[in-house]
């Protein structure tokens, strides 16, 4: 079996402007940071960036890599908005294609399955089709006389993920509670690049968690990348929990240009390598 | 109003948003925000209680104990929604006189004024099951002649999708920290339902930028003494009612 193991930069340098990139994980709870934060370190830009919104977007928005962001909705859980994203929409820097989160999902099912669509009733009625006037709807060919939003396939070039162990072949397992949605998103990608916290021989997966915690198969996976705390600052639960204060101290650099530069300089100037260590500097002046 | 005399209006407000789950029966009830989820757990505690409830994450919770009963979560959240056993409250950023809510921004979609959440699942939520909102500071901002994006659909954008949109469409009651309405008003309109003691219907009326339905307005009811034991000494002993409804 092919050995895909390789480094988030050149994961990174496999990307081109322009692409389309869905991005795993749900609000700030296992997003795949260290590639997104690899992607920062590039000169990757025009992005359109699918995701279940957290700061992955508000990261990427901030830096201006984003032509386009596709969301249900851009949160950071423990505090609501992400003020780099606001920030960003707000400044006319973003286009927006704005969706009800079930039918972002049915969008990337049905890129998935290699359908034009699926029909939904999510959307109907909402301004999620006033904004985006290419959506049509769909009659039920039927006696049911139903007619639901036909909701376009969401094809992405690229999916990235963090799980939270992988192999060197690309079979990945989550542990903690939730899969988030990230085994549709590689289904929905021409290529798909895991991180992991950690890898670990094949017959070591099922020892951490039980045959369903296999979320993502190979067949799915481009490459794999080691990358322990890959999803700091974001939950990455049984390894870890958010880091609140740190996130804390991302959302108030969101609030001018000055607090920006100098989170860039102090924690994103180098590699994951001196992210981390600034990260445990920063925690360290308060242990 | 204290904690041991009287009755604060916080809990007035967790027992009617408690109310707006009797009916629900054996669906997963979906609070957001502080005091729909104690309105949530106090009507599994009295009226309703083959209600479930999450975490506020992937899992199931039998009961108060943190019992955990079963697996849900989010992408299974969103299938679970399409099949109807559900009933949210949601919050809103703006909410119009035929409820329709909006969570998503402030402004032009282009270059918004406030960028807030986005859609989230509201359109999904409005067309399939019932759905309710919470407004803790009723005011004119929120209660707006015309919302500037329509994320939770109301009855006159209901009615003008179509049958499909209107099929399972449920938009019932707004709780505020002032009053309690409903859309019994003409045309599916808001109308006033009851006012919080201690609120005049002027108030409201006030607080509110467009005319309100108005026929019979009764008093918000008080919690039962059993409710009041349940609020303050089970569901929210610490007190996160008042932080969200100040006294």
């Amino acid at each position: 079996m092919r050995d895909k193991v390789m480094s988030a930069d050149e994961v990174v340098a496999s990307l081109r402007d322009g692409m389309t990139v869905g991005i795993g994980g749900w609000g700030s709870r296992r997003k795949p940071m260290a590639l997104v934060r690899a992607i920062l370190r590039s000169s990757v830009t025009d992005l359109t960036v699918v995701s279940y919104g957290g700061p992955d977007v508000g990261l990427l928005c901030a830096a201006g890599r984003v032509r386009r962001a596709v969301f249900g909705f851009v949160s950071l859980d423990s505090i609501p908005l992400d003020p780099h994203f606001r920030a960003a929409r707000q400044r006319g820097a973003v286009e927006a294609t704005e969706y009800d989160e079930g039918m972002l999902l049915a969008g990337l099912r049905a890129a998935a399955a290699r359908l034009p669509f699926l029909p939904t009733r999510a959307g109907l009625g909402s301004d999620v089709l006033r904004l985006n006037p290419a959506l049509r709807t769909v009659a039920s060919p039927y006696a049911d006389g139903e007619e639901l939003v036909a909701m376009p396939a969401i094809e992405l070039d690229v999916a990235l993920v963090h799980l939270n162990r992988a192999d060197r072949h690309g079979n990945a397992q989550y542990l903690g509670p939730d899969p988030y949605l990230d085994d549709v998103l590689c289904a929905a990608a021409r290529r798909s690049y895991v991180s992991c916290e950690r890898i670990v021989p094949t017959d070591e997966l099922l020892r951490g968690g039980p045959p369903q915690s296999l979320l993502v198969s190979r067949m799915h996976v481009a490459g794999v990348v080691e990358a322990p705390r890959g999803a700091h600052f974001t939950s990455c639960v049984p390894d870890y929990g958010r880091d609140e204060p740190f996130q804390r101290r991302y959302a108030a650099s969101g609030a001018d240009p000055v607090a920006w530069q100098a989170f860039l300089d102090e924690f994103l100037a180098g590699d994951e390598r001196s992210y981390l260590a600034a990260v445990d500097a920063f925690h360290g002046a308060a242990a | 109003m204290g904690q041991d005399g009287g009755v604060s209006r916080a809990e007035v407000c967790v027992a009617a948003c408690a109310d707006t789950w009797r009916g629900a029966g054996e669906v997963l009830a979906s609070p957001i925000g502080a005091l729909p989820m104690l309105g949530a757990r106090l009507a599994r505690l009295t009226v309703e209680p083959d209600l479930l409830l999450t975490d506020g994450e992937a899992m199931l919770l039998a009961a108060e104990d943190g019992v955990v009963e079963g697996w849900l979560p989010y992408g299974k959240v969103l299938d679970l929604l399409a099949g109807g056993r559900r009933r949210v409250m949601m919050g809103a950023s703006q909410l119009d006189r035929h409820g329709n809510q909006n969570i998503a921004r402030i402004g032009p979609a282009t270059r918004p004024t406030a960028q807030l959440i986005g859609f989230r699942g509201a359109p999904g939520n409005t067309v399939n099951h019932t759905t309710n909102y919470w407004v803790p500071r009723h005011s004119r901002r929120v209660f707006v002649e015309r919302v500037d994006a329509v994320s939770g659909v109301g009855h006159d954008r209901a009615a003008a999708a179509g049958p499909s949109a209107l099929r399972f469409h449920d938009v019932r009651v707004v709780v505020t920290n002032l009053a309690v309405l409903d859309f019994a008003g003409p045309g599916g309109s808001m109308r006033l339902r009851s006012v919080h003691p201690g609120v005049t219907r002027e108030e409201v009326l006030a607080h509110t930028g467009f005319p309100l339905a108005i026929d019979e307005v009764t008093s918000t009811r008080l919690p039962t003494d059993d409710e009041l034991t349940l609020i303050r000494s089970v569901i929210d002993p610490r007190g996160l009612r008042d932080r969200e409804v100040p006294a």
